[in-house]
């Protein structure tokens, strides 16, 4: 359980005047049982327009892998101050991740959607392996690769 | 330093360098299995063309990856699982099942983090840094043991377990510093201390939201052949902004899925290219052969370390206790030793109790803690020391020759002896060298400079009764080598001769002592040793051993000596009395000096009496039929013809060239010395061409010997003393 008590000040689209409100968001992420390492996953936000808003959470502390998450690398150019401070360990074939975070309320119902990447060592990237919108309803997928189940509630 | 440097990092990391290297080492494996298993791709093969056959077969395809080693392997997703094959690029159809090996999996989250994680990683570089530690500071030994680097091959001698330890680490320490220094990048690069990150792609052009474009359409994929690939992806099906992302050995690209237009492109930097060479370095893979040459040598580290054991737990077992040492500020006499293996100290020791027991205070140090200030009451300093290597000074001696430089010169008398083996040419050099520069300043001289070879117990009993003499007190030094543990030797057989010319002798055959792989590793035991070698026979009803020359090599399965009675002898009385099944108590000391060595150059053997017998071993092991003329002096061929039948057998296996002997009984007396003066053409002939000449026997006989070569050498420039210094005129004289 992971838990961000201070609202997300990371980005210029996540920390816009008028965003003060903020509510709290359970993220919980289930790993298949795929045989490997442990996965590195990025999870962030790209605005209605595709284009990125800014990222939740960093599982997997290595900068050198980065370029495995194609996706979110190729967003941010592997910046890694967009995840500082943002940053757990890789996730276990069969585990879960679960992050607790505030999420400012302008990003719910507007069309925003929630991004998962995922890489584990010597086996295939898997960019946008979950794709979901942000909604106050909450949402849950099954990812294309290593990830079993996401879901997101408030 | 250097030896500190090298013991306790290899002490302190054995456990984990063994899990390590024994891991490692199965690694080596899989790079070279999976090398054996490829079904090449044919020459001038596209990856367009690849693709297209494997999605043919596959149509579920979303990654084709191309390992180092050629191996082609084929990912796909199917309902939720991941699903893998290997895939025969002439087809594009699954040959075999792509499972990632487990094994390989848990034994390189083992190889490199113990499965600990970040912290496990640093403790496995920690071992990697022990291991090149221990890697630069063994080099540095071996060339000091060796006497240079340019003899880092040179033959060893010694216990097992030191022949063992250097043995394999001169052969495996290149592998191991690749292998540690490789491993050392490979996680500074891991934890990102290196500049080799991917660079950002560069974008070329936006995607074009179509899709479709077929994989033989691609220009791209066209123009890449199969044999530069990496890994081509796929776009997931139905995401029109996915793409297909190739990895080539140049870079990584990104091509648009409706147009195969460029979309992106990044680079490897020079650091990511050092960063893949040294990965393949370090795995093997792509470089199976290397790969299996290091885990070969990786295997060594556990003997290394099982051996460097043995030798540090030896070398302290050797150093003896000192019991009721003065303190420095109060001891008439200082005792400083320079010893590297421990052997000096027992001498030492021995000197410490015999100078007590005649009522002196003594202390005993180092000689690295020389400190002249300190000895308010001392009279007199003895300092006996041993030589490292070309003429250094021994672990305990360490910065010596400085304190000596800096220090006033005290009243005290000083007496040096050095401690050495004759077979090395920088015998007893350090200890030389002390006693020249503390002449220099001025040293009172209490005695002359002396030398104790090969830890002779007899020359230190001498220079005991020198010292003793200058002190005015009785001192006997009795010194017993604390390395000379017996063992019961069980006679199989006796030749007797020499009984009607007053001068009875016997060859003697003792079986070979059965001996533990312990004490061969400890170099205990009579289990290795050549003729030439000393055996040390101790008497009932004596300490003090009396040594005998070997006539035989523990090749040829037994220990031979030969032995004449000596009126009132103690010991070869006991010896000729034994009748077969007796036993006695010997010991092995190796000497080297008197070894025939391993070259093909001929070799001139000249001895009389007993002194035969070293000489009739080399000859019963000249299996290699190098040239040997044996000179030979006895009373009588009726006799004492010492080997006499042997030596025609070994003549006709032409293991001996020439036999020419001499009688000194009957009328007209004949010795060795008028032999060699018979043969004086062919001798000096012999000799210019690099011969080596061997002398055993009697004081008399070698003194006589060396006349006689003087005189012949005379025309050709060459002297004995010349020929000494360069090793090929050596003597065994008692």
């Amino acid at each position: 359980m992971k838990s961000l008590l201070t609202a997300l000040a990371l980005t210029t689209a996540l920390t816009l005047p008028g965003l003060a409100m903020a509510r709290p968001v359970t993220l919980t992420t289930t790993l298949n049982d795929y045989g490997g390492n442990g996965a590195y996953l990025a999870i962030y936000v790209t605005d209605p327009q595709g284009a990125y808003a800014g990222s939740l959470w960093m599982a997997g502390g290595k900068s050198k892998y980065y370029p495995h998450l194609s996706d979110w690398y190729a967003a941010t150019s592997g910046d890694t101050a967009q995840i500082n401070g943002i940053t757990g360990a890789s996730v276990g074939a069969g585990r879960s991740l679960e992050i607790t975070l505030d999420l400012a309320d302008a990003l719910f119902d507007a069309g925003y959607t929630l991004h998962i990447d995922a890489a584990v060592e010597d086996m295939r990237n898997s960019p946008n392996e979950i794709a979901v919108p942000l909604t106050t309803a909450g949402a849950s997928a099954q990812g294309r690769r290593y990830i079993a189940s996401f879901a997101y509630g408030l | 330093m250097i030896r500190a440097l090298h013991r306790w990092p290899g002490l302190l990391a054995l456990a984990l360098l063994t899990v390590l290297a024994l891991s490692g080492a199965a690694l080596s494996v899989f790079p070279a299995a999976e090398r054996l298993g490829v079904t090449p791709a044919e020459a001038g093969l596209t990856v367009a063309e690849l693709a297209q056959r494997v999605q043919k077969a596959i149509p579920a395809v979303e990654q084709i990856v191309r390992a180092p080693s050629g191996r082609i392997t084929a990912y796909w997703f199917d309902g939720g699982t991941p699903g893998s094959a290997l895939v025969d690029p002439s087809t594009g159809q699954a040959i075999a099942s792509a499972d990632p090996n487990q094994t390989e999996r848990w034994l390189i989250n083992l190889h490199r983090a113990l499965f600990l994680g970040d912290g496990g990683r640093i403790v496995t570089a920690g071992g990697a840094a022990a291991m090149l530690v221990l890697a630069l500071s063994g080099m540095v030994l071996v060339a000091r043991r060796a006497g240079g680097w340019q003899r880092w091959f040179a033959r060893l001698r010694g216990p097992l377990s030191g022949r063992l330890h250097v043995e394999i680490a001169r052969i495996a320490v290149i592998g191991l510093l690749l292998s540690s220094s490789t491993a050392l990048w490979m996680t500074a690069s891991t934890f990102d201390l290196l500049p080799d990150n991917a660079a950002p792609p560069t974008v070329l052009a936006e995607p074009s939201g179509k899709t479709g474009i077929a994989l033989t359409s691609i220009q791209q994929l066209q123009h890449t052949p199969v044999n530069t690939l990496r890994e081509l992806s796929f776009p997931y099906a139905g995401d029109a902004s996915d793409v297909f992302t190739l990895t080539t050995e140049s870079g990584i690209t990104t091509l648009d899925q409706g147009t195969g237009v460029q979309l992106s492109w990044a680079g490897l930097s020079t650091w990511q290219r050092v960063s893949e060479t040294i990965y393949m370095l370090h795995t093997g893979q792509g470089a199976a052969a290397l790969g299996l040459v290091l885990g070969l040598m990786a295997l060594g580290v556990p003997v290394m370390g099982g051996t460097g054991v043995i030798l540090w737990l030896t070398g302290r077992r050797v150093r003896p206790k000192i019991k009721g040492n003065v303190s420095a500020a109060h001891a008439e006499t200082i005792l400083l030793v320079g010893s590297e293996g421990g052997s000096t100290w027992g001498f030492a020791a021995t000197l410490q109790a015999a100078l007590t027991a005649a009522g002196q205070s003594v202390h005993a140090a180092a000689l690295s803690s020389y400190d002249p200030a300190r000895y308010a009451k001392a009279q007199r300093i003895l300092i006996l020391t041993a030589t490292y290597g070309d003429g250094d000074a021994p672990a305990s001696a360490k910065g010596f020759l400085n304190r000596l430089a800096r220090s006033d010169t005290p009243a005290a008398a000083l007496a040096v002896l050095g401690f050495g083996d004759r077979s090395f040419p920088a015998f007893c050099a350090f200890a030389k060298t002390i006693a020249a520069e503390a002449a220099a300043k001025g040293y009172a001289i209490l005695l002359p400079f002396d030398t104790i070879d090969r830890q002779s117990p007899q020359d230190f009993a001498r220079w005991g009764q020198a010292l003793g003499a200058a002190l005015d007190v009785p001192l006997t030094l009795a010194h017993q080598p604390i390395l000379a543990t017996t063992q019961s030797l069980t006679l199989l057989s006796r030749h007797d001769y020499g009984a009607e010319v007053q001068a009875p002798t016997s060859i003697l055959r003792f079986a070979l002592p059965k001996t533990s792989l312990w004490q061969r590793l400890v170099g205990r035991g009579i289990s290795r040793f050549q003729a030439g070698d000393l055996l040390g026979i101790l008497p009932e009803g004596a300490d003090v051993a009396r040594f005998y020359s070997l006539a035989s090599a523990s090749r040829d399965g037994f220990v031979e000596i030969v032995v004449r009675k000596r009126t009132g002898g103690l010991c070869s009385g006991q010896l000729l009395a034994l009748e077969p099944g007796d036993t006695v108590r010997a010991f092995l000391r190796h000497n080297p000096n008197f070894h025939a060595g391993r070259d093909r150059v001929p070799l001139i053997l000249i001895g009389a009496g007993t002194g035969i017998g070293p000489l009739a071993g080399i000859i019963r092991g000249n299996h290699r039929l190098r040239p040997i003329h044996l000179f030979f002096g006895m009373r009588h061929p009726d006799s004492d013809f010492l080997y006499g039948a042997e030596l025609s057998r070994w003549q006709v296996k032409d293991r001996l060239a020439m036999l020419t002997t001499a009688v000194s009984r009957g009328t007209k007396p004949h010795y060795v010395q008028d032999a060699l003066r018979g043969e004086a053409a062919q001798i000096a002939r012999l000799i210019r061409d690099g011969a080596r000449v061997m002398v055993c026997g009697g004081r008399e006989m070698a003194a006589g010997v060396a006349v006689a070569l003087t005189e012949i050498l005379a025309p050709s420039g060459l002297t004995p003393a010349a020929l000494k210094a360069e090793g090929r005129y050596v003597e065994d004289i008692y």
